[in-house]
């Protein structure tokens, strides 16, 4: 199964809410939508579904052109982020609902509502209502009614974003083989860098109703193609410096020299990217000493994120071990210019030092 | 005031603030006693009259029937002319209630749903409907009626009625339908429901609570409506409402046999009220919450 975009983009009341989008959706590997809130996943996932009619462009499953057909006509399933049950219907019935309208066999349904209901631990849950379950079984009976469905295109918009830690864990790491080995184009809606790299498989960036990059994970993620997707694809966000190359030189605006390699970069403004772990509070040998004020410090066991003021820069340090540096305390932030990526005036990627992408 | 301190000022003036304290216990009690009594003193008093014989309603008043009597309710289960009342009413406010809910309840949908070029004033428009009195239509459907041949049958009444029982229940299912999310609507699309399956076996359960007060509303209003009811009907499809107004006899009032035919006028309404009575707030305000 596949499901190609050709240039499906929409618009609603003169205002473009979906940049025409030019995509390969492919089974096998999940096919991750990161972007933040806002940018246009839950929009591109309705028209993938056919719950909304895109102005332009076309829709075509394994190359039929479906772009116009009734959603009710599409084999597709969906899961939302906000728990969507049938609240009328048992949890059995819930899942039941898209094989009982297909109309198979009663000893087939029960088969598959059985298997579905185990696999999400919902097998003692089974004869309740949907609102007498803890969010967490909720969602896990709106998977499953998708899972049991084995349609060629299983949607997901944020399917785990308000469910407790352990059980995304869990999910995150199965939901994909579950839909997956069955051959399924999976598409996942996350706002989170961390679950687009965790899940694998191939991620479209998203920013402001644009698709900025697309590939695999791993590699837009070290190769970022522009500012944009590298801001979509950091957590904590990305730190961004201003800089200027002259006669082929990189310098930051405060003046600091960066001696990167910047290719056929012309000369003018440019903006350094860096991201938190590839910076450091201690001396790295060839690394640039930038003066900054502490602002906070969050300590996540293992690790610190230590908010800075770099000049008027806000900038986050990944460091390793518990750091509890008073606020208005003065630090250095080590900026190695090996580790930095360098976005032209235009926003484009334009030079990656050498150690940027040893993420 | 003067009595909070009931509990931690155990000194000689102990005793009065208790005293105060369990009267102010009281008092909500009281007040409420008192409010149901005021409420309920007309319906005993109606209870108790439907169970009296002229000769004693007229000779004085007794608390309660001195020679209890089921004469009145005899007579009205046996007399045609009083029972036929009763059933012509229940069949217009039973037609009624069907028209009226198999026409709101699409257009409740479409009103919650989707947006189309003036639906906000269609729908303000509807409620202004149940602005004019009764009186307003009295003529125009008597006209109407005895033209097409429906005068004095219970579709006339029936008909007349969802000129204010459909626009109130399209109001009052909005409300409840705007509250389940539409996101419900799409689900049963995407798991591949028909519309008319999905309508009736996903969605009409979730405002089942709705459905339910409009019925009620469109019974209150139909049950109890005399002018149109009247007015639209002689002998065949007169209803009850129009039977008690019309019971002066040679003989005088015969006010025990009215009190049993207001008795079981009320009855109905509060079978109905009871079916719906979780919901009944929310049906006050619409729908809305």
């Amino acid at each position: 199964m596949s499901v190609a975009l050709e240039g499906l983009g929409l618009s609603a009341a003169g205002q473009v809410v979906l940049h025409p989008v030019t995509l390969e959706l492919a089974g096998g590997l999940p096919n991750v939508l990161l972007g933040p809130t806002g940018a246009g996943k839950t929009t591109l996932l309705r028209l993938l579904a056919g719950l909304d009619r895109p102005s332009e462009g076309r829709l075509l499953a394994e190359g039929r052109d479906v772009t116009g057909l009734d959603v009710r006509k599409r084999s597709v399933a969906m899961v939302y982020q906000q728990f969507i049950n049938y609240p009328a219907f048992t949890v059995f019935e819930n899942i039941a609902a898209p094989l009982r309208v297909a109309r198979l066999g009663r000893a087939e349904i029960e088969a598959r509502v059985q298997d579905a209901a185990r696999l999400l631990r919902l097998t003692p849950y089974l004869a309740r209502k949907p609102l007498e379950l803890s969010g967490g079984q909720q969602q896990r009976t709106a998977i499953a009614r998708a899972l049991v469905k084995r349609a060629p295109l299983v949607l997901m918009d944020e399917p785990l974003a308000n469910l407790d830690y352990k059980l995304r864990e869990e999910l995150r790491e199965e939901l994909p083989k579950l839909f997956a080995e069955s051959g399924s184009v999976f598409v996942y809606a996350t706002t989170e860098p961390a679950e687009a790299l965790l899940l694998g498989g191939r991620v479209a960036t998203l920013s402001e109703g644009r698709v900025t990059q697309s590939g695999r994970a791993g590699e837009v993620f070290r190769r970022p193609a522009d500012l944009a997707t590298a801001r979509v694809f950091s957590d904590p966000p990305l730190n961004e410096a201003p800089a200027r190359i002259e006669a082929g030189r990189l310098a930051l605006a405060t003046g600091e020299a960066l001696p990167v390699p910047v290719g056929g970069l012309q000369d003018g403004p440019c903006t350094v990217g860096i991201r938190a772990h590839q910076l450091s509070l201690e001396p790295l040998p060839g690394a640039v000493a930038l003066p900054a004020v502490v602002r906070v410090s969050e300590v996540t066991g293992s690790e610190s994120y230590v908010h800075l003021d770099v000049g008027p820069l806000p900038w986050v340090v990944l460091a390793p071990g518990v750091r509890r540096p008073e606020p208005g305390e003065a630090a250095t932030v080590w900026l190695d210019p090996q580790r930095c990526l360098v976005f032209g005036a235009d926003g484009r990627l334009a030079a990656v030092s050498a150690l940027a992408e040893a993420a | 005031m003067s009595t909070t301190v009931a509990a931690p000022a155990a000194l000689p003036a102990a005793q009065a603030p208790a005293r105060t304290g369990a009267l102010r216990a009281m008092a909500p009690r009281l007040v409420l006693g008192l409010y149901v009594l005021f409420l309920l003193v007309p319906i005993y008093w109606l209870v108790n009259m439907s169970f009296k014989t002229n000769l004693e309603i007229a000779s004085g008043m007794t608390l309660w029937p001195q020679q209890p009597t089921m004469e009145n309710y005899r007579r009205i289960f046996t007399d045609r002319s009083w029972y036929s009342g009763y059933i012509n009413s229940l069949k217009f406010v039973g037609l009624n209630m069907a028209i009226s809910l198999s026409v709101a309840l699409p257009a409740a949908y479409a009103f919650s749903r989707y947006r189309f070029l003036g639906d906000k004033h269609l729908f303000f428009w509807l409620l202004s409907n149940r602005m004019a009195p009764p009186a307003v239509f009295a003529l125009p459907f008597f006209q109407l009626y005895s033209a097409v041949g429906l005068f004095d049958t219970p579709w006339a009444v029936a008909l007349a009625h969802c000129v204010f029982n459909i626009p109130l229940a399209v109001w009052i299912l909005e409300g409840f339908m705007s509250g389940v999310p539409r996101e419900i609507d799409e689900m049963a699309a995407i798991d591949g429901w028909s519309f008319p399956a999905f309508f009736v076996r996903v969605f009409m359960p979730l405002v089942a609570g709705g459905i339910g007060v409009a019925a009620f509303f469109c019974f209150m209003f139909s049950w109890v409506e005399l002018l149109l009811a009247r007015t639209l009907t002689t002998v065949d499809a007169k209803p009850i409402v129009a039977t008690m107004t019309r019971t002066v006899s040679a003989a005088g009032m015969d006010w025990g046999l009215l009190a049993a035919a207001g008795v079981l006028t009320i009855i109905p309404g509060a079978i109905v009220i009871w079916f719906v009575r979780n919901h009944i707030a929310r049906g006050f305000a619409l729908g809305r919450v």
